[in-house]
This record gives structure tokens, sequence and C-alpha cells, in this order.
């Protein structure tokens, strides 16, 4: 697939133009500064806990740009503010999540940041338990086949994810019954502190593909376009009957696990000096600014205006209230509530 | 009205279902052109083909998982797991997943999903093919959990259990397979989940339990009134998950004396749930402390015969229980 991306410097994909490009980054950008506020409010004691998608917002923006949400279904984890931006989730609703507030649209603020059901498209999230989302995906693909649907699923995970029994298990049953689902690897080389050759033998997890009868591919997950041409493939060939893609984005994780880690404890200073030059921010700026789509002056009012939804969103969720201590009993069961 | 099994009353149940809603499907090992390892699914691939009864890859994590996915997304799975004692590597996806996507969704996404579990001893199962595993799934709030003992019961439950929009863990076990026979309604039916049913009316005592103990129980208890004239009450529970608070409490005051009989070891148990309801709701009605009687606190029971038959509670050990709490 790398191979095969046209590097010209205003060469385009099929289904973008200049001001996709354009949108692509200004959510980038309003992921990054809500990202920036989550940890923000964590260490003001607001938010109990953050991972964060800081080095990963070129490949998630890139990934949702190539599906389409009025029929595709998105199981994501836990690192995905720009696939959730990128799908239509407002700063208001995901600020409301960090800091557990009344009307939290995925789960009432029942689960942790970015779990539950999005309203408004088929975006959803039920586990911190790494990995238990492929077989969901899968089943909900099995569900599109049987039905003659044109639907794709794609389920996100990390390369910590990829060791667990269920990705196999998934993995395999979906090459089985070629079923229309595209396994979207963030691999940003740590599981919390153990580094990729601690966790897997191989160079890549797309390599694994092969051995379930579908292909697999490792790409440059700061190349925002090469991103978006890897799922249009990706999601062509499920649409066309031919079965699922092991679609493998490199990314940085700039910042620890969660705002719980501390990754200068097992991270090499030279890994996290190197990892700071990919930072896909800065990354597609450039390549914008090398196509003349955007200017500095251009670059820092965006920046300025997803400041000031920020903090809009901020003072909103703020002044929220906390659930009712009685919404908690509802929804166990069609019926109702606790039996 | 026909005479079943309690396999045949299963199988009659999925096929009326399937019929009547193209959303269903089977998927499990072996329960296609197999017909499952029980025959349990004999016949349905010809009806329905392959892609409704679907073999899958000897993967129980993914089974669970898989349904579930297909579930919130419009289908109405029927998992089967082939040995109750091979759920261990789906307990996540069931107990950690299935049961909570309604709550955590909050009422977005739900899950109409049946997980058909065979299970019990008595069978020359050893350590790996006898388990009774209902407390794993009857501890966990969003999961029901149904277990019947007749083939009346198996059918009309697992209908009800196909329509739920929920999870159900249908327990079959599977020593009453083709031991228990009884008349079966040909037209699909349902028995509400939830409500336990009494088995045998008696003033002298009560006894409450379920799944394939209930028949050695009614043994035992016609034995009591016939040599000692004394007459047992014996309730099937049925589902373990929720509890029929109310019927347990009305039985347990009905007669005062209370046992309950379990093929599952006893601590920390079904047993010890309805026994703790019966001590909250209904404690100045009793007349003798709380009985129980379950096999020892052993992992299954062992695979040699002399050492199953001490294991297994039998009409004959139930009856001794029995006595022993009459004469209090």
């Amino acid at each position: 697939m790398a191979d095969s991306i046209n590097t010209s410097k205003q060469y385009l994909p099929d289904g973008l133009g200049p001001d996709d490009l354009l949108d692509m980054y200004r959510t980038m950008v309003l992921s990054r500064t809500l990202d920036e506020r989550v940890w923000l409010l964590n260490r003001q004691g607001k938010a109990a806990i953050a991972a964060s998608a800081q080095g990963h917002e070129a490949a998630q923006i890139a990934t949702v740009r190539a599906l389409d949400p009025s029929q595709d279904h998105f199981l994501i984890y836990y690192r995905q503010f720009t696939v959730m931006l990128g799908l239509g989730t407002t700063p208001v609703e995901l600020l409301s999540g960090f800091l557990a507030k009344e009307g939290e649209p995925m789960s009432a603020a029942r689960q942790f940041p970015l779990h539950g059901a999005h309203p408004r498209v088929d975006l959803f999230s039920f586990s911190n338990v790494v990995a238990t989302q492929l077989p969901h995906a899968v089943g909900v693909a099995l569900a599109d086949k049987m039905r003659n649907s044109t639907a794709v699923t794609t389920v996100f995970f990390g390369d910590g994810a990829a060791s667990q029994g269920d990705t196999h298990e998934a993995m395999n049953f979906a090459g089985v019954h070629r079923l229309p689902v595209i396994f979207l690897c963030e691999n940003n080389r740590y599981a919390i502190s153990v580094p990729l050759h601690k966790q897997m033998p191989v160079d890549s997890v797309a390599s694994r593909a092969s051995a379930y009868g579908f292909p697999g591919v490792s790409i440059d997950g700061t190349d925002m376009l090469g991103v978006y041409e890897a799922v249009s493939a990706a999601a062509a060939r499920a649409r066309a009957g031919d079965g699922p893609t092991l679609v493998e984005v490199n990314v940085e994780r700039l910042l620890p696990h969660t705002t719980d880690d501390d990754h200068t404890r097992y991270r090499p200073e030279d890994d996290i000096a190197g990892m700071k030059l990919r930072d896909p921010l800065e990354i597609t700026r450039d390549m914008l600014v090398s196509r003349g789509l955007l200017t500095l002056e251009q670059d820092a009012a965006l920046r300025s205006a997803a400041l000031k939804t920020v903090n809009e969103a901020t003072d909103t969720v703020d002044a929220m209230p906390y659930p009712t201590v009685d919404t908690m009993y509802d929804h166990l069961f069609a019926e109702g509530g606790a039996r | 009205m026909s005479q079943m099994t309690v396999i045949e009353a299963v199988r009659d149940a999925i096929r009326g279902e399937m019929r009547a809603d193209p959303n269903i499907f089977i998927m499990g090992e072996d329960v296609a052109y197999r017909g499952g390892v029980f025959l349990a699914t004999d016949g349905l691939v010809k009806e329905f083909g392959d892609a409704r009864v679907m073999d899958t890859p000897l993967a129980e994590s993914s089974l669970a998982g898989i349904a579930l996915g297909a579930a919130v997304n419009g289908m109405r799975p029927i998992a089967e797991i082939q040995f109750a004692d091979f759920v261990w590597p789906a307990i996540n996806q069931v107990v950690g997943e299935a049961a909570r996507v309604r709550y955590g969704t909050n009422g977005r996404k739900f899950a109409p999903l049946t997980v058909r579990v065979p299970y019990g001893g008595g069978v020359r199962g050893g350590l790996y093919h006898s388990q009774s595993i209902e407390v794993l799934f009857a501890h966990t709030p969003g999961l029901k959990v149904v277990a019947p003992s007749t083939p009346y019961d198996a059918k009309g439950l697992l209908i009800s259990a196909i329509r739920d929009d929920d999870p159900v863990i249908f327990l079959e076990h599977k020593k009453t397979y083709r031991l228990v026979r009884g008349e079966v309604p040909d037209e699909p039916y349902t028995e509400p989940i939830g409500k336990a049913d009494v088995k045998r009316e008696g003033g002298d005592i009560t006894v409450i339990t379920y799944g394939l103990m209930v028949h050695y129980v009614l043994q035992a208890a016609e034995e009591l009134a016939r040599a000692d004239g004394v007459n047992a009450l014996v309730m099937d529970l049925r589902t373990l998950r929720p509890l029929d608070r109310e019927s347990i409490c009305a039985a347990a005051r009905h007669t005062g004396k209370v046992l309950v009989v379990q093929e599952d070891t006893p601590a920390v148990s079904v047993s010890s749930e309805v026994l703790a309801i019966i001590a909250e709701e209904a404690f100045f009605d009793l007349d003798a402390p709380v009985m129980r009687f379950g096999p020892p606190e052993l992992p299954a029971m062992p695979f040699s015969p002399v050492q199953e038959a001490a294991y297994m509670p039998s009409p004959e050990k139930i009856l001794a229980a029995m006595r022993r709490l009459a004469a209090m």
C-alpha cells in the first residue's frame, strides 16, 4: 500500500478536495486543544481520568473521512477523541464525559469517558477490557452480511489489544466468513509501559493478517492522506464482499498512557525525543502550508478559534449538574431498572 | 400435545421460533451438520441452511462476543456452548460485556441474546463434563438465568428467552435431556422468566430446588408420603435470576420448614441466596432452622462411578435430609 502513495505535492486522493484537507486539519487541532484541556482539568482535580489521542489525530480523522457515517459502524476504544469529533460529537458532549455530568450522551456518565453509544451515528464502545470490541465488531458485520447490507464495520484497537485472544478469534472468524470489517490497529508501540518487542516477535501487527486469509497493511499514521487511501481501499474491499482488511497505522503516543501514568519511568530519552519529531499536527500543517492551502497566520487563527470553542465548552460543562442518583437504576433491562 | 423429552422440547422451541422470525439464528460448535453433540439442533440445518445454523470455530470467547455483536445489530442469536464446562473462556464476553450493554449505553444499545448451556452431572462426565456453573451468571446484575427441569418448562421458557430483549443464560441439565418426558403443546407458548412453580403440593415441609434435582426431590417426596405420611411441597425455581422472592417466601410460610436441594456445591450458591431471602422476609414464620443439601465442596464430581455416586445428590440422600427436617 505504501508503495502506491503519490508523493507529488498537489496530489489528492479520490474523494478529497482542498477544503476537506483543511477541515480535517481543523478537527485535528480541535481534538488536540480539547485533549490538552482534559489533562488540565485532570490536574485541577475535575476530570478523574483521561487517556489521550495526542499523536493519533491524523490517522483517526483520515479513517473516519474514508468511511460513510450514514451507514457504517464504528467500534472504538478509549483513545478516540478525533474519531468522535470527526463523527460529529461536540466538544461539550465530550467534555461532559470527562467531568461526568448530567446529559452526557454516550452512557449518561455511567462509564469512563468515550464509552457507551453515540446518539447520532453508530459508534459504540462497551468496555475497558481491551480487545473485547473485536468480536463485537465481527458480530455486527455478520449481522450486516446476513441482511445483505452494504455497511462496513471498523473496529479500532491498540497494539496492546493485539495480544489478546479475542483479537485472534475475531480475525479468524472474520476471515472464514469474509466479513465486511476493517481492523484498525493504532500501533503506538507501547502497551502502557511494555514496548512492542516484548509484546510480539514480529515487526508489525499487520503481518499477522496473512494467517487469517486477508490483507494487512502497515502505514505511517502521521500521513493523513496515506491513511485515507488505505482505509478507502479497505472499505471498498469490504463493500464489494471481498472481506476484512487489517490496517495498521504507526503512530506516536505523545503523552503517557493516561493521566495516571508517567512515561519517563520506562521510555528512553531518545525515544521521547524521537516521537516529538512525528507529531501529526505539525506534519499535517507543514503539508498544508507546502501546498499553499494554509498560511502560518491562518494556522494561528484556526488554533485560537479552537481554544475559544474549548474555553466556552469548559464553562458550559463546568456549570452542568451531575446526574441525579435515581437515574443510576435506569436501563438495566428492557422492562426497567434493577430487579 | 405430544410426548417429548427435554431435548425434543428444546429443539421444538428453536424450530418454531426460527420459522417465525428470520432474525433468529444459531451459532455454536458442531451445531449444523452434527446437530450438536447432544442433537439439540438435529435437522435444523436442513430446514434453515448453514447461514442460520452456523458451525463456529472452537473458540467460546468469540462465540459469545460475536453473538453479542450480532444481537446489538438487530439479530436474535442463540449461542450454544457445547458443555457448561467450556464456558469459562466466554465468561468475560457474557458477564463483563453482554450483561452491561444496555446499562453501559444508558439504554441506547441492547442485546437480545440467548446463550444455551448444557450443564450438570451424573453422566460419568468427570471434572470437565459435569459442572454446575449457574452461580457465575446468577450473581450478575444484567443477566437472566433460567434452568428448567421439564419438557413443558424447557419449551415455554426457551421461547421466552429467545423473545427477551436482554441476554438470557439458558441452562439445560444434560441428564434430563433424555431421562425426562412429558406432555408438550405443539404450538409455541411462553412460560414467564422469574416465576417459580410448585411441582408438588404439601403441608408439612417445603423443598426448594431446580434442574435435575426437581425429579430426585419429587421421587423422595413420594416415598416420604408413602412411608412416613409426611407431605412435602416441592418448588421448582425454574429461574435462578431474578429469583421469585414472593413465591419462595409463600412456600416457606406455608410449612415453616424449608430445605433447599441443589446439585451445585452449597457455599455461596443459589441455596445461599434463597435462604437469605427467607431469613430476611419469612424468619418469624419458620418452625425449624433452614436446611440445605448438596454435594461436598469439591471442584466437580470424580469420573470413577463409585465416587461420582458418592458426590451426586440422590433421591435416597435427599429423602434422608427431608426426614431430618420433618423430625425437627
